[in-house]
C-alpha cells in the first residue's frame, strides 16, 4: 500500500528486523492477557479468594495436626504456594487456544504473521508474571494468618526452583494446549484432566512415597515433584543453592525435552487441524 | 454528512510488501480442491464425504475487486479459509503476488487480512485494546499506532467515546467497522472479505460498501470479496466468480453475465439474481450448513 517495488530475493519475516517484531509480537499476547485481566476483574478476584480460601484450609489442616518437631503448617505452605503457582503457568498456557477459540479470535491469531514460537513465548511470558503475582499475594495473606519462620530459608535456591520449574511447566502446558486443538470441544475438559493427575502424582500436600508405586513412577515425571521437593529442602531445611542439583537437573531435563517436543506436536496438530478444518472458532 | 473515507495511516515499512512484483497478478487459484470427509472415532469409516471446493480455478488481477457469489454451504468461506492459510488444500495452489499460500504461508500472512461475517474480537476488550493487540502482531507499534486507531475508527463513524468501550456494548454494524479497521491497520495488499456486510443495517452496510470501494481506489488494495448480496456483488466487483456446491459454474462482469443470461432466458432486463438462479437452478436464500461445520 503505496510502498516502493524492491525486487530483492525472497524476504524473511522472521529475521532480521523481522525479529524485533516477533518480539514485540510477543509482547503483544502479555499486553493482551493483561487488558483481559483488567476487563475480567470481578472473576479475577473470585479466583484470587477461592485460592487463599482453599489455601487457608488447607493450611488449617496442617495447624490442626502438627506435630511436635515437624512443621506442617510450613510443608503445606510450600505445596498450596508452589501449586497456585504452577497451575497458575500450566492453566494459563493450556488453555490458550480453548479460550481463543470461545472468544472466537482464533482464526486472526493463527493467520497472523507470526512464528508459533513467538505466540507461545508470548503465552508463557505472561503465564509466569500472572502466576508469580497470584503466588506473592497467597504468600502475604498466608504469612498474615501464620506464623510462617523463614529465618532457615534459602530464598535465593527457592527462586530458581520456581524459575527452572515454569519452563517445565510450560514446556507440559504446550503440550496440553494440542488438546483443544484436536478435539474442539472436549480438548479444554482434557487438559483440565491433566491438571488434576499432576495435582495428585505431585506431592503437592504429602510425600510422593505415600502414593502406590505406579503413582509415584508417574509422579517421577512431573516437574511439579522435584519442584515442591526442591522448595521445601530450601524453605523447611534451608539447603544451599549448590546442592540443589539433584532437582534442578530432573526438571531442566523435563523442560529441555518438553519445550521443543511440545513445539513439535503442536506445530504438527496445527497442521493437522488445518487439514481437517478444526482451526475455526466455536464460542 | 459524515464521510467514510480512509485515513492516511502510517504505512508499515515491510520487505515483505516491498518484495511484491507490481506486474504480476494479485491472486492465482489453479485446480483448487478440498474435500472434508467426516468418519466414527474408532473404526474410521467414513460417515460423510463433502466435496467443499472442486477444481476452482482464477486469476485476480492487482487492484481489481473480485466477487465470489454463491449460497451459504457453496464453498465460499472454505476458499477464503484457504486463502487465509487457515485450511490446506487437498489439490491444486493459490498464490498470492507469487508466493504459494501453503509453502511461503509466514509470507503470504503478511501480505493478506480478512474481514469474516462474524466481527471476532475479544468482547469484554474495548476497539482499541482489540487493534492495539491485532496491530502488534503486524508489526505496528510506537505512539502513531494509538494515533492511528483514533483516527481510522473515527473515519469509520466510531465516535472517539466509543473507542475505550467493551465491543460488546457496540452494535453489530460497529463492530463489523472496527473488523475493518483491524484488517486496514496492517496494510494489507490483498484483503479478503467473507461477507463483511451480512446482517449489518442498510446505512452500516452502505458505508462498509463506501469504505471497500475507497480501499481500493486511494490504498491500491486488492479485493476478493465473498458475498451472497447480488446487489453488493453488483455495486463493488469488477468480476464476479458464480460457486455452486464448490465449483465455480461462470466468472465475468456483472454487466456480461446479465447480458449473456438475459439472452438465454429471453429477458433483457436480466437481474443477476436471475442470472443466479438461471446457472444455480436455485435461490441465493437456500440455506445449508458449510462444509467444515458439519464434519469437524
Amino acid at each position: 500500500m503505496g510502498t516502493a517495488f524492491d525486487p530483492s530475493p525472497r524476504p524473511n519475516p522472521i529475521g532480521g528486523v523481522g525479529l524485533s517484531r516477533q518480539m514485540q509480537a510477543s509482547w503483544a499476547f502479555v499486553e493482551r492477557n493483561f487488558f483481559l485481566v483488567r476487563r475480567y476483574w470481578g472473576w479475577e478476584i473470585a479466583f484470587i479468594i477461592y485460592n487463599i480460601t482453599t489455601s487457608l484450609s488447607i493450611v488449617y489442616i496442617g495447624k490442626a495436626q502438627q506435630i511436635e518437631g515437624q512443621d506442617l503448617i510450613l510443608y503445606l505452605g510450600i505445596g498450596t504456594l508452589v501449586w497456585s503457582y504452577l497451575h497458575a503457568v500450566f492453566t494459563n498456557i493450556s488453555e490458550m487456544i480453548s479460550w481463543e477459540r470461545w472468544e472466537g479470535t482464533i482464526e486472526y491469531t493463527m493467520m497472523a504473521p507470526i512464528s508459533r514460537l513467538t505466540h507461545m513465548l508470548g503465552v508463557s511470558l505472561f503465564s509466569i508474571l500472572y502466576g508469580l503475582v497470584r503466588s506473592v499475594i497467597l504468600f502475604f495473606v498466608l504469612a498474615m494468618f501464620f506464623d510462617i519462620n523463614l529465618s532457615n530459608a534459602n530464598l535465593v535456591g527457592a527462586l530458581t526452583l520456581m524459575l527452572v520449574g515454569s519452563l517445565s511447566f510450560v514446556g507440559v502446558g504446550i503440550m496440553a494446549a494440542v488438546l483443544p486443538l484436536l478435539f474442539t470441544e472436549r480438548g479444554e475438559a482434557m487438559t483440565f484432566i491433566i491438571s488434576s493427575v499432576l495435582l495428585l502424582v505431585s506431592g503437592v500436600y504429602y510425600p510422593i512415597d505415600v502414593l502406590p508405586g505406579w503413582m509415584q513412577m508417574i509422579g517421577q515425571f512431573s516437574p511439579a515433584t522435584y519442584v515442591l521437593e526442591g522448595m521445601r529442602a530450601t524453605i523447611l531445611e534451608g539447603e544451599s543453592t549448590s546442592n540443589l542439583w539433584q532437582f534442578l537437573i530432573p526438571m531442566m531435563i523435563i523442560g529441555l525435552l518438553t519445550i521443543p517436543m511440545g513445539m513439535f506436536v503442536f506445530n504438527t496438530v496445527e497442521k493437522f487441524a488445518k487439514r481437517t478444518g478444526r482451526l475455526k472458532r466455536s464460542g | 454528512m459524515r464521510t467514510m473515507d480512509p485515513p492516511n495511516i502510517t504505512p508499515i515499512d515491510d520487505p515483505v510488501i516491498r518484495s511484491i512484483d507490481p506486474a504480476s497478478d494479485a491472486m492465482v487459484v489453479d485446480h483448487l480442491t478440498k474435500t472434508f470427509v467426516r468418519k466414527t472415532l474408532i473404526t474410521r469409516k467414513t460417515l460423510q464425504t463433502i466435496h467443499a471446493v472442486e477444481d476452482v480455478s482464477f486469476r485476480i488481477r492487482r487492484n481489481e475487486i473480485f466477487g465470489v457469489l454463491g449460497a451459504n454451504g457453496s464453498g465460499k468461506s472454505t476458499l477464503i479459509r484457504m486463502m487465509s492459510t487457515l485450511i490446506t488444500p487437498d489439490a491444486g495452489s493459490i498464490s498470492i503476488f507469487g508466493y504459494d499460500v501453503h509453502k511461503d504461508e509466514a509470507i503470504v500472512k503478511r501480505l493478506i487480512n480478512r474481514v469474516s461475517v462474524e466481527a471476532s474480537f475479544f468482547k469484554k476488550l474495548s476497539a482499541m485494546e482489540n487493534l492495539l493487540y491485532s496491530s502488534r502482531l503486524y508489526g505496528r507499534s510506537g505512539k502513531s499506532l494509538r494515533r492511528d486507531i483514533v483516527e481510522i475508527l473515527s473515519a469509520l463513524g466510531i465516535s472517539p467515546d466509543r473507542i475505550d468501550a467493551p465491543l460488546e456494548q457496540l452494535s453489530r454494524g460497529m463492530q463489523q467497522k472496527v473488523a475493518i479497521a483491524r484488517a486496514f491497520l496492517t496494510s494489507p495488499v490483498m484483503l479478503l472479505l467473507d461477507e463483511p456486510t451480512t446482517g449489518l443495517d442498510p446505512r452500516s452496510k452502505k458505508d462498509v460498501q463506501h469504505f471497500v470501494n475507497r480501499l481500493r481506489d486511494e490504498h491500491d488494495a486488492t479485493i476478493l470479496l465473498c458475498t451472497h448480496d447480488m446487489d453488493e456483488a453488483e455495486k463493488l466487483c469488477d468480476r464476479i466468480a458464480v460457486i455452486d456446491n464448490g465449483r465455480m459454474i461462470e466468472l465475468d462482469t456483472a454487466q456480461n453475465l446479465r447480458t449473456r443470461v438475459g439472452l438465454e432466458i429471453g429477458n433483457p432486463a436480466a437481474t443477476l439474481e436471475d442470472v443466479f438462479i438461471h446457472l444455480t437452478g436455485r435461490s441465493i436464500e437456500e440455506l445449508e450448513i458449510p462444509a467444515e461445520e458439519i464434519v469437524a
